[in-house]
Formats: structure tokens, C-alpha cells, sequence
């Protein structure tokens, strides 16, 4: 028999909604089945807290009196610059923005000291951040010089709006090559001397529901220590990635765009980060409530580490010439038991993404959620499943003749 | 004596001058006063300056007399402690430390998945400060 979200919800209010983590459900479904743990489980919450690149804020700084048209002029925040291709002073800082003079890679590796993420924590942190600007000046927007602090709390609106979080699931990285590599996913010891993965696995917020059922545009999640919603889907959705039996994708495959008002966040979910030779990003707090509508939910979310799989790349040469490959296909289970076998070889397994934040961040919306205090959005739609033909398309380059 | 079973006397950052860094110094450390010690780190650029962090092992005295003879010679000695330490506040207990951590130093701590940091077993590599996108490993001088 299917529960309904006004059902959950009903159940949720008078504190009566049984909601257990995606960690928890595991056990829940091994003992009781599936058929039994979806009439007696309301909600399972996921998390997640690992860098996610394609992440930012949009902020609203107020005018300025006389008044300045940011727009199409220069703007900085703590130096780095920030996105002002909007009106008068809608500002977008991207986590991955840059200091105009800081060194990049000219001394490789580099350090990537302070960027974009950086700022958005600051701001979260309510520390004072330096706005610079030059604009060309208007006649009804005569300055064309600013420089002041600004703080969150005197923003009219600022809201983190991330085109491409929460990647359902994502490559295990090593480096085949003789010298040691920085990469997004960490430092690489040459012959392939660790290997680096970033999903929380079956913790991860859409490896528990792996056709998306209740993933789409509305529905409500924590976000950065706040509340925040599922815009639709992230950049690079890709739900035709290959699938094992249970429907879980064999690699990086759904993701979400989502966003949330960045006054009720916290800093301690939200963290600039710096990895060394590759550049500056946002660490993101992201958990996901799934409602068990039935049956086949509650089977989802009791998907294990073991039941998850992911694919083992090079980093020194198949990713960066886009070449296909994968060198092994390994569990979380294995990645999170500390090795790997390679070729024969063992090798030791490094996590990027903090599983001890992910349960923490999927305990919190568990008590939110058993105290009342968040009730389940049902999506407006669903995000393209496996079989819409959604999928992701490399850049077909076209020689430009001048 | 066994290197296992070497007392280490602790580590030392050692500071050459220009005209003394292609000078085959340390070696002396074992043949004049059977000092053991552990290449922490070295960085050294002829014909400008040197440094080096050595863990030095074996008998306390010995040492002392190695370091004295090292002063001698012009070389500057700076005792170091536990000069890596953590930030509680920036560390996420991610993990991405671990991929250079050749000592076990920094571990995971199964099931809480958390990750520990041992200062007993940091030999102030500074891999670590490296690979933490926190910048949650620090360098105390």
C-alpha cells in the first residue's frame, strides 16, 4: 500500500513520522524486509559533505548613495572577483573565482590561498568582506568608484545557488605516471601510489534514490546547515550512465542544481577549500529527505557500500585527454575499508569527501524532521531518468576560420 | 645498536651556510660519534644555502657531542617539537590528508570514519599541509 506526501507530512506534524538515516534503513530493511520497512518508515535522510566546484551565491549589496550601476563594471570581494554581469548590484560570487593576482600555477603547484568559496564562507561566518568596484558611471548612476566592507546581515537578498551539486556517485582517481600529480581530486602519488574517492556512497544523497522518484525542482533539503531547495537538474545530468541490477549508476550520473537562502546557513556546512595545483572550491553540506512511498523506495535507500560501485581512472593521462577507460570497477566497500586491488597490487584508498559529516548532516535533518520542524515538498516534477535519452554531450569543437 | 631499536633524541632543523653546503658534513654525525639519524627533509642548493630536518637516534650524549661538533662548523641547530599540529575548527575529517601521510600520522578511525592526527608519529613532513584543502594542518615554529 503507497503513502502519500500529505500522509508523511500529516505524520511528521503530530511528531508521529518514523524517520530513520540511509545508513540506519540498512539494517532496518534486512530485518523486517522491504515490504514490512515501508509500511513502518515515513523518511530516510541522506548527506553529503564534500567539495562541489559548480556552487556560488547570488547577493543583492543594497545602493549605494549617490548610486553605482556594478553592472558591467569590476567588482572584487576580499579581492576576488566576482560576477557583475546583472543589474545595478546583484552580484554572483562563484566558488571557484580567483584573486586577480593571485600566482595561479605560474609557481606549480600552486597554492590557491583564498577564492570564491573562501568568500562565501566569510560571509556566511558574518565576517565584514571589502567590496571594490569601478564602474563607467550613468546618468542615473553617476559613480563610478567603490570601496567599502559589506556584511551579510545588511544584504538585501543572498541566496547560494549551485548549478551542479550532489553527483550520484563519481570516479575513484589514480596517477599511472612517475611523478606526482594535484588534481580536483587531490594529491596523486605516481604508479598509482593512492587512490582518491569523494562519494559518500550509500550515505550519498541520489545513490538512495537512483531513478529519481522523488528528486525534482521544489522538493525541500538541507543545504549549507539551512534549508534549501532541488532547483532541477544539476549541470551534466547524466541518468543514462550504466546501471548494476538494483538500478544504482556504475559511475558519476544524475545531479542536482539547488539552491537556499544563505542567512539561515552556516559556516561550519559551507567551507572555502583549496586544492593544491588545481584551484579554489566550496565544500558543501548537502542532505536529501526521501519519503518511502513504497516498496521499491524502501529497497532503494537500503542500497549498502557493497551494492555500490565505481570506476577506477587515471588521472595522469585518460581524464585529461578524455580518453574512455576504466582500469577496475571496486565497491565502496572496498574504498572505504582502506585499499584497493590494482593489477595485482594493493593500494590505499583516500577519501575526499567526509562520511563522518555525511552522517552527521543526515542525523540533523532526521531530528529536524522527527521534531516537526520540516515537512517534505513533493517536486513539481522529476528529474530525467535513465530512460528519458537525457544525457550528457562532450564539446563538439569546430575549427573557426578568421 | 639496531635502528629499531634506536631512542630517538628528537628532531633537529639544521641550517647550512652558503659555503658550507658542499661540504660532506653529516656523514661525520655516524663515523666520529655513531649518531643514527632519519632524513626528515632536505633541500639543498649548491653554492647557496641548505636545510635540513633530521630525527637524530641512538645515545643521548652522542648526539649532544654530533650537534656541538655541527655547531662548530658554522651550522646553525634549531630544535624542533611537535611543529605540525591541527586545527580542530578547519579540519572536516575528510580524509584527503591521508594520501601523503607515510607514517601514519594521520589515519581514519573505522567505523567513526573520522580522521585522527597522532603528533607522536609526525615526523614534519609537511606533506600534509599540502594536501589539506582545510588548511587545517599548520606549521608552528
Amino acid at each position: 500500500m503507497a503513502k502519500t506526501y500529505a500522509e508523511i507530512n500529516d505524520r511528521i506534524r503530530r511528531g508521529e513520522a518514523v524517520v530513520v538515516t540511509a545508513e540506519e534503513m540498512i539494517d532496518v530493511v534486512k530485518e523486517k524486509g522491504a515490504a514490512a520497512a515501508a509500511k513502518h518508515v515515513d523518511v530516510v535522510t541522506t548527506g553529503t559533505f564534500g567539495a562541489m566546484c559548480s556552487s556560488g551565491a547570488f547577493i543583492n549589496t543594497g545602493h549605494a548613495k549617490p548610486r553605482i550601476k556594478l553592472g558591467g563594471g569590476r567588482v572584487t570581494l576580499n579581492g576576488v572577483n566576482v560576477y557583475a554581469g546583472l543589474a545595478a548590484v546583484d552580484l554572483y560570487v562563484g566558488a571557484t573565482a580567483l584573486q586577480e593576482d593571485d600566482p595561479r600555477n605560474q609557481v606549480f603547484p600552486g597554492e590557491f590561498a583564498y577564492g570564491g568559496g573562501h568568500v562565501i564562507e566569510d560571509l556566511v561566518a558574518g565576517k565584514d568582506v571589502r567590496l571594490q568596484a569601478t564602474a563607467y558611471g550613468t546618468d542615473c548612476y553617476p559613480r563610478k568608484r567603490l570601496d567599502t566592507w559589506i556584511n551579510l546581515a545588511d544584504l538585501n537578498e543572498a541566496f547560494l545557488f549551485n548549478p551542479r551539486n550532489g553527483y550520484q556517485n563519481y570516479n575513484v582517481a589514480v596517477n599511472l605516471s612517475d611523478k606526482t600529480i594535484y588534481t580536483y581530486m587531490g594529491v596523486l602519488k605516481p604508479r598509482a601510489g593512492n587512490a582518491n574517492y569523494c562519494s559518500a556512497g550509500q550515505l550519498s544523497p541520489l545513490l538512495n534514490d537512483p531513478t529519481y522518484r522523488t528528486i525534482g525542482p521544489g522538493a525541500r533539503i538541507f543545504l549549507g546547515g539551512g534549508v534549501g531547495y532541488i532547483v532541477g537538474p544539476g549541470t551534466q545530468h547524466n541518468p543514462v550512465a550504466p546501471r548494476t541490477d538494483n538500478g544504482v549508476p556504475r559511475a558519476g550520473a544524475g545531479t542536482m542544481a539547488v539552491t537556499g537562502d544563505l542567512k539561515a546557513m552556516s559556516a561550519e556546512w559551507l567551507r572555502g577549500a583549496s586544492f593544491k595545483g588545481y584551484g579554489c572550491t566550496l565544500v558543501v553540506g548537502l542532505g536529501i529527505p526521501i519519503p518511502i512511498l513504497d516498496e521499491e523506495l524502501a529497497l532503494h535507500t537500503a542500497v549498502s557500500d557493497a551494492d555500490i560501485k565505481a570506476q577506477v581512472i587515471d588521472y595522469s593521462q585518460a581524464y585529461p585527454r578524455l580518453e574512455p577507460g576504466s582500469l577496475a570497477e571496486v565497491s565502496y566497500a572496498d574504498l572505504k575499508g582502506g585499499s584497493i586491488a590494482l593489477d595485482g597490487k594493493r593500494i590505499d584508498t583516500v577519501p575526499l569527501s567526509s562520511y563522518s559529516a555525511a552522517r552527521r548532516i543526515a542525523g540533523m535533518l532526521k531530528d529536524w524532521i522527527a521534531a516537526g520542524k520540516f515537512l517534505l515538498n513533493q517536486p513539481a516534477e522529476t528529474l530525467p531518468g535513465p530512460d528519458s535519452g537525457y544525457a550528457f554531450r562532450l564539446l563538439k569543437e569546430r575549427p573557426v576560420e578568421e | 645498536m639496531a635502528v629499531e631499536t634506536a631512542e630517538s633524541q628528537g628532531k633537529v632543523v639544521i641550517h647550512f651556510p652558503k659555503e658550507k653546503v658542499d661540504k660532506p658534513i653529516i656523514c661525520f654525525l655516524t663515523s666520529k660519534y655513531g649518531v643514527m639519524f632519519n632524513i626528515l627533509k632536505a633541500m639543498i642548493t649548491p653554492e647557496q644555502e641548505g636545510l635540513m630536518v633530521l630525527e637524530l637516534l641512538g645515545d643521548a650524549q652522542a648526539c649532544q657531542q654530533g650537534l656541538e661538533y655541527l655547531r662548530g662548523l658554522g651550522l646553525r641547530i634549531q630544535p624542533i617539537g611537535q611543529d605540525i599540529t591541527r586545527n580542530e575548527q578547519r579540519c572536516t575529517h575528510c580524509g584527503a590528508c591521508l594520501a601523503v601521510c607515510q607514517v601514519g600520522a594521520l589515519s581514519v578511525e573505522r567505523p567513526s570514519m573520522e580522521v585522527s592526527f597522532n603528533p607522536a608519529k609526525c615526523v614534519a613532513c609537511e606533506q600534509c599541509l599540502t594536501a589539506c584543502p582545510l588548511h587545517a594542518m599548520q606549521l608552528q615554529y
